[in-house]
Protein backbone atom coordinates (compact mmCIF):
# COMPACT_ATOMS: atom_id res chain seq x y z
CA UNK A 1 0.00 0.00 0.00
CA UNK A 2 2.74 2.65 0.96
CA UNK A 3 4.42 1.87 -2.67
CA UNK A 4 1.33 2.50 -4.15
CA UNK A 5 0.60 5.73 -2.67
CA UNK A 6 4.47 6.92 -3.59
CA UNK A 7 3.66 6.13 -7.23
CA UNK A 8 0.19 7.27 -7.84
CA UNK A 9 1.10 10.87 -7.10
CA UNK A 10 2.50 13.08 -10.23
CA UNK A 11 5.31 15.25 -9.30
CA UNK A 12 2.73 18.61 -10.32
CA UNK A 13 0.85 17.15 -7.28
CA UNK A 14 3.55 17.97 -4.99
CA UNK A 15 3.82 21.43 -3.69
CA UNK A 16 7.57 20.78 -2.52
CA UNK A 17 9.61 18.38 -3.99
CA UNK A 18 13.05 17.65 -2.39
CA UNK A 19 15.48 14.99 -4.08
CA UNK A 20 18.52 14.18 -2.49
CA UNK A 21 19.24 17.48 -0.70
CA UNK A 22 22.55 17.40 1.03
CA UNK A 23 24.17 20.62 3.16
CA UNK A 24 27.63 20.60 5.49
CA UNK A 25 28.10 23.75 7.13
CA UNK A 26 32.12 23.42 7.89
CA UNK A 27 32.23 20.10 7.29
CA UNK A 28 29.41 19.10 9.97
CA UNK A 29 26.42 17.40 7.81
CA UNK A 30 23.39 19.40 8.36
CA UNK A 31 21.50 17.60 5.98
CA UNK A 32 22.06 14.30 4.52
CA UNK A 33 20.69 13.19 0.84
CA UNK A 34 16.91 14.20 2.19
CA UNK A 35 14.06 13.63 -0.15
CA UNK A 36 10.72 15.22 0.83
CA UNK A 37 7.41 15.31 -1.49
CA UNK A 38 4.46 17.21 -0.16
CA UNK A 39 1.52 16.61 -1.76
CA UNK A 40 -0.89 19.57 -2.94
CA UNK A 41 -3.37 20.12 -0.09
CA UNK A 42 -1.86 18.25 2.75
CA UNK A 43 -0.79 19.68 6.42
CA UNK A 44 2.70 18.31 6.66
CA UNK A 45 4.43 17.78 9.74
CA UNK A 46 7.73 17.94 9.94
CA UNK A 47 8.88 16.16 13.43
CA UNK A 48 12.52 16.27 15.50
CA UNK A 49 14.79 16.90 18.16
CA UNK A 50 16.07 20.12 18.25
CA UNK A 51 19.24 20.48 16.41
CA UNK A 52 17.53 17.60 13.55
CA UNK A 53 17.59 19.74 10.82
CA UNK A 54 14.52 21.37 10.46
CA UNK A 55 15.11 24.58 10.13
CA UNK A 56 17.82 24.02 7.43
CA UNK A 57 15.40 22.27 5.61
CA UNK A 58 12.98 24.78 5.79
CA UNK A 59 15.16 27.71 4.85
CA UNK A 60 16.06 25.71 1.58
CA UNK A 61 12.51 25.71 1.03
CA UNK A 62 11.85 29.46 1.09
CA UNK A 63 14.85 30.37 -0.97
CA UNK A 64 17.49 31.16 2.34
CA UNK A 65 19.57 28.24 1.17
CA UNK A 66 20.75 27.36 -2.30
CA UNK A 67 20.58 23.57 -2.91
CA UNK A 68 24.45 22.84 -3.42
CA UNK A 69 23.58 18.98 -3.56
CA UNK A 70 20.68 17.92 -4.54
CA UNK A 71 17.46 19.71 -6.13
CA UNK A 72 14.33 21.65 -4.27
CA UNK A 73 11.43 22.49 -6.52
CA UNK A 74 8.53 24.46 -4.70
CA UNK A 75 5.48 25.10 -6.78
CA UNK A 76 7.25 24.27 -9.64
CA UNK A 77 10.04 26.92 -9.22
CA UNK A 78 13.46 26.16 -7.86
CA UNK A 79 13.44 28.79 -4.81
CA UNK A 80 16.71 30.13 -4.81
CA UNK A 81 16.21 31.36 -8.43
CA UNK A 82 14.17 34.82 -8.62
CA UNK A 83 13.04 33.87 -5.08
CA UNK A 84 10.79 37.23 -4.96
CA UNK A 85 8.86 35.51 -7.96
CA UNK A 86 7.79 32.30 -5.00
CA UNK A 87 7.70 34.46 -2.16
CA UNK A 88 4.49 36.47 -3.29
CA UNK A 89 2.69 32.58 -3.79
CA UNK A 90 4.56 31.70 -0.11
CA UNK A 91 3.96 32.37 3.81
CA UNK A 92 6.27 31.96 5.96
CA UNK A 93 6.13 32.54 10.13
CA UNK A 94 9.18 31.49 12.03
CA UNK A 95 9.62 31.05 15.73
CA UNK A 96 12.12 33.86 15.89
CA UNK A 97 10.62 36.77 16.66
CA UNK A 98 11.93 38.31 13.64
CA UNK A 99 9.79 41.42 12.66
CA UNK A 100 10.71 44.65 12.59
CA UNK A 101 10.07 46.18 16.31
CA UNK A 102 10.29 49.92 14.94
CA UNK A 103 7.22 49.68 12.86
CA UNK A 104 3.27 49.79 13.78
CA UNK A 105 0.94 47.64 13.43
CA UNK A 106 -0.77 49.12 10.38
CA UNK A 107 2.93 49.97 8.73
CA UNK A 108 3.96 46.42 8.42
CA UNK A 109 0.28 45.42 7.56
CA UNK A 110 0.08 47.94 4.85
CA UNK A 111 3.73 47.49 3.71
CA UNK A 112 2.66 43.82 3.06
CA UNK A 113 -0.35 44.84 1.29
CA UNK A 114 1.52 46.84 -1.08
CA UNK A 115 3.92 43.68 -1.33
CA UNK A 116 2.10 40.96 -1.87
CA UNK A 117 -0.51 40.99 -5.26
CA UNK A 118 -2.44 38.91 -3.91
CA UNK A 119 -3.20 40.89 -0.63
CA UNK A 120 -6.94 39.82 0.57
CA UNK A 121 -8.09 43.16 2.53
CA UNK A 122 -11.25 42.31 3.55
CA UNK A 123 -9.03 39.10 5.29
CA UNK A 124 -6.74 41.44 6.99
CA UNK A 125 -9.58 43.56 8.69
CA UNK A 126 -11.19 40.22 9.55
CA UNK A 127 -7.85 38.75 11.45
CA UNK A 128 -7.28 42.38 12.38
CA UNK A 129 -10.70 42.30 14.48
CA UNK A 130 -10.21 38.43 15.50
CA UNK A 131 -6.62 38.79 17.09
CA UNK A 132 -8.10 42.10 19.03
CA UNK A 133 -5.01 43.95 17.00
CA UNK A 134 -4.33 47.90 17.31
CA UNK A 135 -3.01 49.50 14.21
CA UNK A 136 -1.44 52.19 16.43
CA UNK A 137 0.24 50.12 18.51
CA UNK A 138 4.30 49.75 18.07
CA UNK A 139 5.72 46.30 17.54
CA UNK A 140 7.52 46.55 20.30
CA UNK A 141 5.00 47.29 22.59
CA UNK A 142 3.48 44.05 22.40
CA UNK A 143 3.26 41.17 23.98
CA UNK A 144 5.05 38.45 22.58
CA UNK A 145 1.94 36.79 21.59
CA UNK A 146 0.63 39.57 20.02
CA UNK A 147 3.72 39.82 18.16
CA UNK A 148 3.13 36.61 16.75
CA UNK A 149 -0.44 36.80 15.68
CA UNK A 150 0.74 40.16 13.39
CA UNK A 151 3.58 38.03 11.88
CA UNK A 152 0.48 34.90 11.39
CA UNK A 153 -1.39 37.92 9.84
CA UNK A 154 1.30 39.08 7.30
CA UNK A 155 2.20 35.01 6.39
CA UNK A 156 -1.69 34.20 5.22
CA UNK A 157 -3.12 37.45 4.86
CA UNK A 158 -2.21 37.22 0.64
CA UNK A 159 -4.02 33.55 0.77
CA UNK A 160 -0.45 31.75 -0.10
CA UNK A 161 -0.56 28.74 -2.07
CA UNK A 162 2.19 27.23 0.49
CA UNK A 163 2.54 28.23 4.12
CA UNK A 164 5.28 27.63 5.49
CA UNK A 165 5.64 27.64 9.27
CA UNK A 166 8.81 26.80 11.30
CA UNK A 167 8.17 25.92 14.81
CA UNK A 168 5.46 29.15 15.41
CA UNK A 169 3.94 28.14 18.35
CA UNK A 170 7.56 28.08 20.43
CA UNK A 171 7.01 30.26 23.48
CA UNK A 172 3.91 30.99 22.89
CA UNK A 173 0.58 30.82 25.05
CA UNK A 174 -2.15 28.49 24.50
CA UNK A 175 -4.18 30.94 22.95
CA UNK A 176 -1.64 32.28 20.48
CA UNK A 177 -1.51 28.49 19.74
CA UNK A 178 -4.55 27.75 19.04
CA UNK A 179 -5.02 30.81 16.44
CA UNK A 180 -1.83 29.79 14.85
CA UNK A 181 -3.56 26.39 14.52
CA UNK A 182 -6.67 27.70 13.37
CA UNK A 183 -5.01 29.28 10.41
CA UNK A 184 -3.97 26.70 9.38
CA UNK A 185 -7.18 24.87 9.40
CA UNK A 186 -8.24 27.91 7.54
CA UNK A 187 -5.32 28.21 5.17
CA UNK A 188 -6.12 24.36 4.10
CA UNK A 189 -10.01 24.30 3.78
CA UNK A 190 -9.20 26.26 0.28
CA UNK A 191 -8.48 24.12 -2.69
CA UNK A 192 -5.37 23.73 -3.50
CA UNK A 193 -3.32 25.04 -0.56
CA UNK A 194 -0.51 23.21 1.15
CA UNK A 195 0.92 24.11 4.84
CA UNK A 196 4.13 22.75 5.63
CA UNK A 197 4.73 22.62 9.76
CA UNK A 198 7.65 22.12 11.77
CA UNK A 199 7.29 21.70 15.51
CA UNK A 200 8.40 19.65 18.49
CA UNK A 201 4.67 19.73 19.67
CA UNK A 202 3.43 16.69 19.08
CA UNK A 203 -0.04 17.22 20.44
CA UNK A 204 -0.24 19.55 17.39
CA UNK A 205 1.29 17.87 15.18
CA UNK A 206 -1.34 15.11 15.68
CA UNK A 207 -4.27 17.35 15.63
CA UNK A 208 -3.52 19.53 12.22
CA UNK A 209 -1.42 17.17 10.04
CA UNK A 210 -2.13 14.46 7.32
CA UNK A 211 0.97 13.69 6.46
CA UNK A 212 4.45 13.07 8.78
CA UNK A 213 8.08 13.26 8.45
CA UNK A 214 10.74 12.82 10.91
CA UNK A 215 13.82 14.11 10.80
CA UNK A 216 16.89 13.00 12.72
CA UNK A 217 20.44 13.96 12.48
CA UNK A 218 20.14 15.60 9.27
CA UNK A 219 18.38 12.58 7.32
CA UNK A 220 14.62 11.80 6.94
CA UNK A 221 14.01 8.43 9.14
CA UNK A 222 10.38 7.71 8.33
CA UNK A 223 7.43 10.23 5.81
CA UNK A 224 3.77 8.35 6.11
CA UNK A 225 0.40 9.64 7.21
CA UNK A 226 -1.42 9.70 9.80
CA UNK A 227 -3.48 6.53 8.78
CA UNK A 228 -0.36 4.73 8.01
CA UNK A 229 0.85 5.03 10.89
CA UNK A 230 -2.06 3.49 11.97
CA UNK A 231 -2.28 0.28 9.77
CA UNK A 232 1.35 0.03 9.44
CA UNK A 233 2.49 -0.58 12.84
CA UNK A 234 0.88 -1.10 16.39
CA UNK A 235 2.44 -1.32 19.74
CA UNK A 236 3.14 -4.61 21.57
CA UNK A 237 3.22 -4.85 25.08
CA UNK A 238 4.55 -7.97 26.90
CA UNK A 239 6.97 -10.00 29.05
CA UNK A 240 9.24 -12.55 28.91
CA UNK A 241 7.88 -15.73 30.74
CA UNK A 242 11.34 -16.69 32.19
CA UNK A 243 13.43 -14.37 34.09
CA UNK A 244 15.37 -13.41 31.41
CA UNK A 245 14.46 -9.59 31.16
CA UNK A 246 16.69 -9.12 27.91
CA UNK A 247 15.12 -6.79 25.11
CA UNK A 248 13.08 -8.57 23.02
CA UNK A 249 14.00 -9.75 19.26
CA UNK A 250 11.60 -9.18 17.45
CA UNK A 251 12.09 -9.05 13.20
CA UNK A 252 11.26 -5.33 12.53
CA UNK A 253 10.31 -4.28 16.25
CA UNK A 254 11.98 -1.17 17.50
CA UNK A 255 11.93 1.58 20.55
CA UNK A 256 11.56 -1.12 22.93
CA UNK A 257 11.36 0.25 26.38
CA UNK A 258 11.08 -1.40 29.48
CA UNK A 259 9.63 -0.62 32.80
CA UNK A 260 9.72 -3.02 35.22
CA UNK A 261 10.08 -6.54 33.64
CA UNK A 262 7.04 -5.51 30.91
CA UNK A 263 8.38 -4.01 27.41
CA UNK A 264 6.54 -1.94 25.01
CA UNK A 265 7.76 -1.90 21.35
CA UNK A 266 6.49 -1.09 17.95
CA UNK A 267 6.27 -3.74 15.66
CA UNK A 268 5.41 -3.46 11.98
CA UNK A 269 1.72 -4.94 11.56
CA UNK A 270 2.41 -6.95 8.26
CA UNK A 271 4.65 -9.76 10.24
CA UNK A 272 3.48 -9.40 13.81
CA UNK A 273 1.54 -12.60 13.92
CA UNK A 274 5.00 -14.45 12.45
CA UNK A 275 6.71 -12.08 14.52
CA UNK A 276 4.61 -13.14 18.19
CA UNK A 277 5.83 -16.86 17.45
CA UNK A 278 8.28 -17.37 20.79
CA UNK A 279 6.28 -18.86 23.19
CA UNK A 280 8.98 -17.53 25.99
CA UNK A 281 7.95 -14.11 25.46
CA UNK A 282 4.03 -13.33 26.28
CA UNK A 283 2.28 -10.21 24.33
CA UNK A 284 -0.78 -8.83 26.70
CA UNK A 285 -1.75 -5.77 24.53
CA UNK A 286 -1.86 -4.65 21.20
CA UNK A 287 -2.62 -1.19 20.52
CA UNK A 288 -3.10 1.65 18.14
CA UNK A 289 0.33 3.29 17.82
CA UNK A 290 0.43 7.10 18.93
CA UNK A 291 2.38 9.78 17.06
CA UNK A 292 4.26 10.09 20.65
CA UNK A 293 5.24 6.41 20.65
CA UNK A 294 6.45 6.37 17.41
CA UNK A 295 8.43 9.28 17.74
CA UNK A 296 10.26 8.01 20.59
CA UNK A 297 10.22 4.68 19.18
CA UNK A 298 12.00 6.22 15.62
CA UNK A 299 14.07 8.59 17.34
CA UNK A 300 15.63 5.67 19.76
CA UNK A 301 16.21 3.20 16.89
CA UNK A 302 18.16 5.91 15.19
CA UNK A 303 20.19 7.45 18.49
CA UNK A 304 21.46 3.50 18.37
CA UNK A 305 22.49 3.12 15.09
CA UNK A 306 24.21 6.46 14.28
CA UNK A 307 25.47 7.57 18.09
CA UNK A 308 28.16 5.33 19.84
CA UNK A 309 28.79 7.88 22.13
CA UNK A 310 25.30 9.04 23.34
CA UNK A 311 23.13 6.71 25.04
CA UNK A 312 19.89 7.15 23.70
CA UNK A 313 17.51 9.10 26.21
CA UNK A 314 14.44 7.58 27.92
CA UNK A 315 11.91 8.82 26.10
CA UNK A 316 9.42 11.32 27.96
CA UNK A 317 5.92 10.41 25.82
CA UNK A 318 6.21 6.79 25.99
CA UNK B 1 -20.80 21.95 18.82
CA UNK B 2 -18.36 22.13 21.60
CA UNK B 3 -16.53 18.89 21.84
CA UNK B 4 -13.44 18.49 23.77
CA UNK B 5 -10.56 16.50 22.01
CA UNK B 6 -7.90 15.50 24.62
CA UNK B 7 -4.31 14.99 23.54
CA UNK B 8 -3.52 11.92 25.20
CA UNK B 9 -6.49 9.56 24.48
CA UNK B 10 -8.23 7.86 22.02
CA UNK B 11 -7.39 8.86 18.45
CA UNK B 12 -9.16 12.20 17.87
CA UNK B 13 -11.30 10.93 14.72
CA UNK B 14 -12.56 8.27 17.81
CA UNK B 15 -13.08 11.05 20.34
CA UNK B 16 -15.11 13.09 18.01
CA UNK B 17 -17.32 10.04 16.32
CA UNK B 18 -18.32 9.29 20.11
CA UNK B 19 -19.45 12.53 21.23
CA UNK B 20 -21.29 13.11 18.43
CA UNK B 21 -22.55 9.52 18.76
CA UNK B 22 -23.48 10.64 22.65
CA UNK B 23 -25.39 13.67 21.15
CA UNK B 24 -27.60 11.58 18.79
CA UNK B 25 -28.54 8.50 21.05
CA UNK B 26 -28.80 10.80 24.46
CA UNK B 27 -31.41 13.35 21.72
CA UNK B 28 -29.52 16.33 22.00
CA UNK B 29 -29.22 15.64 18.13
CA UNK B 30 -32.14 14.52 16.62
CA UNK B 31 -33.51 13.04 12.99
CA UNK B 32 -32.60 15.09 10.50
CA UNK B 33 -30.76 17.48 12.50
CA UNK B 34 -28.04 18.86 10.43
CA UNK B 35 -24.34 18.30 11.62
CA UNK B 36 -21.55 21.08 10.98
CA UNK B 37 -19.85 21.30 8.09
CA UNK B 38 -16.51 19.09 7.94
CA UNK B 39 -14.65 22.55 7.27
CA UNK B 40 -16.56 24.25 9.68
CA UNK B 41 -16.01 21.46 13.01
CA UNK B 42 -11.88 21.19 11.78
CA UNK B 43 -11.99 24.47 12.00
CA UNK B 44 -13.63 25.03 15.59
CA UNK B 45 -11.70 22.24 17.03
CA UNK B 46 -8.44 23.06 15.33
CA UNK B 47 -7.93 19.81 14.21
CA UNK B 48 -7.25 18.28 10.20
CA UNK B 49 -10.33 18.31 7.92
CA UNK B 50 -9.43 14.45 7.06
CA UNK B 51 -10.19 13.66 10.71
CA UNK B 52 -13.80 15.32 11.16
CA UNK B 53 -14.20 12.94 7.27
CA UNK B 54 -13.09 9.71 9.22
CA UNK B 55 -15.55 10.70 12.57
CA UNK B 56 -18.51 11.11 9.99
CA UNK B 57 -17.21 7.89 7.77
CA UNK B 58 -17.40 6.13 10.80
CA UNK B 59 -20.92 7.44 11.85
CA UNK B 60 -22.17 6.82 8.50
CA UNK B 61 -21.43 3.22 8.32
CA UNK B 62 -22.96 2.59 11.84
CA UNK B 63 -26.22 3.76 10.19
CA UNK B 64 -26.23 7.18 12.90
CA UNK B 65 -25.83 9.67 10.14
CA UNK B 66 -26.30 9.84 6.11
CA UNK B 67 -25.13 11.86 3.89
CA UNK B 68 -27.28 13.74 1.76
CA UNK B 69 -25.27 14.92 -1.67
CA UNK B 70 -24.20 18.53 -1.92
CA UNK B 71 -26.87 19.47 1.07
CA UNK B 72 -24.73 17.91 3.82
CA UNK B 73 -24.38 15.67 6.79
CA UNK B 74 -27.81 14.53 8.80
CA UNK B 75 -28.88 12.40 11.72
CA UNK B 76 -30.14 9.13 10.60
CA UNK B 77 -33.67 7.85 11.52
CA UNK B 78 -32.17 5.01 13.47
CA UNK B 79 -35.12 2.56 14.24
CA UNK B 80 -36.21 2.36 10.20
CA UNK B 81 -32.92 2.16 8.53
CA UNK B 82 -32.24 -1.42 10.50
CA UNK B 83 -33.63 -4.30 11.03
CA UNK B 84 -33.47 -5.69 15.01
CA UNK B 85 -31.31 -7.85 14.30
CA UNK B 86 -28.92 -5.44 12.62
CA UNK B 87 -29.27 -3.78 14.83
CA UNK B 88 -28.32 -6.19 17.94
CA UNK B 89 -24.83 -6.98 16.12
CA UNK B 90 -24.06 -3.45 15.81
CA UNK B 91 -23.79 -4.01 19.60
CA UNK B 92 -22.35 -6.79 20.05
CA UNK B 93 -18.18 -5.21 19.82
CA UNK B 94 -18.97 -3.04 22.66
CA UNK B 95 -20.80 -6.01 24.68
CA UNK B 96 -17.44 -7.63 23.99
CA UNK B 97 -15.00 -5.22 25.19
CA UNK B 98 -17.48 -4.33 28.55
CA UNK B 99 -17.35 -8.21 28.98
CA UNK B 100 -13.23 -8.50 28.94
CA UNK B 101 -13.02 -4.95 30.93
CA UNK B 102 -15.35 -6.15 33.79
CA UNK B 103 -13.74 -9.67 33.80
CA UNK B 104 -10.60 -8.24 34.18
CA UNK B 105 -12.02 -5.92 37.19
CA UNK B 106 -13.22 -8.80 39.24
CA UNK B 107 -16.66 -7.57 38.25
CA UNK B 108 -20.31 -9.51 38.05
CA UNK B 109 -22.50 -9.80 35.42
CA UNK B 110 -25.13 -8.58 37.63
CA UNK B 111 -22.69 -5.55 39.22
CA UNK B 112 -22.51 -4.88 35.33
CA UNK B 113 -25.92 -4.81 34.69
CA UNK B 114 -26.73 -2.61 37.23
CA UNK B 115 -24.39 0.01 36.21
CA UNK B 116 -25.90 -0.30 32.81
CA UNK B 117 -29.37 0.28 34.15
CA UNK B 118 -27.93 3.28 36.25
CA UNK B 119 -26.38 5.04 33.66
CA UNK B 120 -29.70 4.58 31.20
CA UNK B 121 -31.66 6.32 34.08
CA UNK B 122 -29.04 9.40 34.16
CA UNK B 123 -28.66 9.41 30.38
CA UNK B 124 -31.91 11.43 28.72
CA UNK B 125 -35.41 9.38 29.07
CA UNK B 126 -35.63 10.27 25.37
CA UNK B 127 -33.85 6.87 24.75
CA UNK B 128 -36.26 4.60 25.72
CA UNK B 129 -39.22 5.63 23.47
CA UNK B 130 -37.07 5.69 20.42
Amino acid sequence: MSASIQVAIEPTKYAVDIRHLSRKFWGKTALDDVSLQIPVGSIFGLVGLNGAGKTTLIRHVIGGYKALHGSVSVLGQNPAVYPERLLKRMGYMTEEDSLPKWMHVGELIDFSAAVYPTWDQRYAAELIDQFDLRRGAKLSSLSKGQRARVGLLVAIAHRPELLVLDEPSSGLDPIARGDILEAVIRTISQDGRTVLFSSHLLDEVDRICDWISLIHDGRIAETLTMEQMQSRYCEVIGSWVSTDNSMPKIDSAFGWIRKGNEWSGVVSVEVIDAAMGDPRFEVFQRRELTLHRWFAARVMSLGTQVADAKSPEEPTHA
Amino acid sequence: MLLHISSDGPPIYDQIADQIRFRIVAGQLKTGDELPTIRGLAQSLRVNPNTVARAYRELEQQGLVEKRRTTGTFVAELTQRHGIAQRRRMLAPQIDKLLIQSRQLGLSLDDVISQIQQRNEQISPEVKSS
